[in-house]
């Protein structure tokens, strides 16, 4: 626990003094700030909720977290620094849990500085408070399964740009199976029932369900699946490197 | 004994780089691991610090078998990784804290910690700066540092004085002296000077395979041109070009 701390600390200090996470988060904001505003009509639509907001999370995240996430273990190997990680008393799974924590930490904060947004439409409305809440939660979520991909590719392929184009492209797949254009392609080629399941599996699917209000358990545990089951292929990865 | 190296093998790809290296370190011995260059030194000291698996034997510290009790048995070694690499956006200071919290250090010693090791390698006022703009000299030191921290029984150091200057060389040296007297230490070397000046025993590694492991004495007197020669005739044929 301790030396999850410790790389967790590292981590987010090393995000913290470099321009590039400040860079990647201005980006995001201006870029969320100009979807909503623009092609989601916020004021247009005269509805007190943050819903043209919060459509777009998936298709930024998507881009974004990969691009936040890509460095965490491809950096490591670059440099030779991974010879000092691993030869610490440290277990792999905390280094990797320390590393998807900061990168976590990170697009969390990304969220709390939409928050702005919130106290606008509470300035111009009444929203349901409660579900632009869970909005938030599932947001967050959604971010961590994306940047566990992004940590994930990171270890297997040790290169920063190789690592964020199999991120997004796998980002991509898992949230894409989610929408009526691609569902209606598959309703062709696994029936109507085949589509649904594979509806199931995606992103967008759980995504879209939190936008009503309510969380569902398993919307939790698909999230907490994704981000369990790519942190395990991300220690494997690493420790894939002990063999040589 | 503080280290036992059973029969480690490794093999990369259809190299085999370590072919059954078995030897055995006490407490009180410096044992300079002499080489040619891709002989399989670097390689043989990755498995006992445990950066890499071995595909066979053991390596086992205090007792502790590097490859199934691994974060047990790292807790006793230092290790100092060929070319000391680190996180070059840090400082030393940063780094180090880094490294003794890492090791379970308690934040409030983990300081007095890191300046006493800081001072044991004479790092002095390079400790603040970021550790990318340090000379190759002070990032070894920085990295013999992070290998000294927790004070551990075993030093692996893989080539600690290589792109040092002589004075920084027989500051080194002097160190691993005074460090020797309550522990075990092993180092790679390519200077057969420092072999003398600090070892009490070299192994001599060839192709992956021990080809000499006595004192240094004892081996440049069975040999004509001494350490030297020795080195020469027990790694012939690696040099053709």
């Amino acid at each position: 626990m301790k030396s999850l701390l410790a790389i967790y600390r590292r981590e987010l200090v090393s995000y913290l003094t470099t321009p590039t996470a400040y860079v990647f988060v201005a980006v995001f904001l201006l870029a969320i700030g100009m979807f909503t505003f623009q092609a989601g009509r916020f004021f247009d639509l005269g509805r007190a909720d943050l819903s043209s907001f919060f459509v777009f999370h998936p298709w930024l995240f998507l881009v974004f977290l990969p691009a936040i996430a890509m460095r965490l273990w491809a950096e490591e190997l670059r440099s030779g620094a991974i010879e000092v990680l691993l030869t610490l008393p440290a277990p792999t799974w905390a280094l990797v849990a320390g590393k998807f924590l900061a990168a976590w930490t990170l697009a969390g904060g990304a969220l709390v500085l939409t928050m702005p947004l919130w106290a606008t439409v509470n300035a111009l409305g009444r929203p349901d408070n409660a579900a632009i809440a869970v909005g938030y939660l599932a947001s967050l979520l959604m971010a961590g399964a994306y940047i566990a991909i992004g940590s994930a590719m990171s270890a297997l392929t040790g290169a920063q740009v190789v690592a964020f184009v199999l991120a997004v492209l796998i980002a991509f797949l898992l949230t894409a199976a989610g929408l009526p254009l691609v569902l209606g392609f598959f309703e062709g080629v696994l029936g109507a029932g085949g589509a649904e399941a594979l509806s199931r599996l995606s992103i967008l699917h759980h995504f879209d369900a939190a936008q009503r209000g309510v969380i569902e358990f398993r919307s939790l545990f698909y999230f907490l699946t994704l981000i369990g089951l790519f942190l395990t292929y991300t220690a494997l990865a690493v420790d894939a490197r002990r063999g040589g | 004994m503080v280290l036992e190296v059973d029969g480690l093998r490794k093999r990369f790809g259809r190299r085999l780089a370590v072919d059954g290296v078995s030897f055995a370190i006490e407490t009180g011995e410096v044992v300079g691991f002499l080489g040619p260059n891709g002989a399989g030194k670097t390689t043989t000291m990755r498995m006992i610090a445990g950066f890499l698996e071995p595909d066979e034997g053991t390596a086992r510290i205090f007792g502790l078998d590097i490859a199934r009790e691994r974060s047990r048995a790292q807790e006793r070694v230092g290790y100092l990784p060929e070319g000391a690499p680190l996180y070059g956006e840090m400082t030393p200071v940063t780094f180090l804290r880094f490294v003794a919290e890492t090791r379970g250090v308690p934040p409030a010693r983990s300081r007095h910690v890191v300046m006493r090791a800081a001072q044991d390698v004479r790092l002095g006022a390079a400790i603040d700066r970021p550790i990318e703009t340090l000379s190759k000299g002070y990032r070894r030191r920085v990295g013999l540092a992070a290998a000294l921290l927790h004070d551990p029984m075993l030093l692996v150091l893989d080539e600690p004085t290589d792109g040092l200057d002589p004075n920084q060389r027989q500051a080194v040296r002097e160190l691993i002296a005074r460090l020797a007297q309550e522990r075990a230490i092993l180092i790679s070397t390519h200077s057969l000077e420092e072999v003398e000046a600090v070892c009490t025993r070299a192994i001599v590694i060839h192709e992956g395979r021990i080809a000499a492991d006595e004192t240094p004495a004892a081996l440049a007197a069975r040999y004509p041109g001494g350490l030297e020669g020795a080195f020469r005739a027990l790694t012939k044929g690696e040099e053709r070009l």
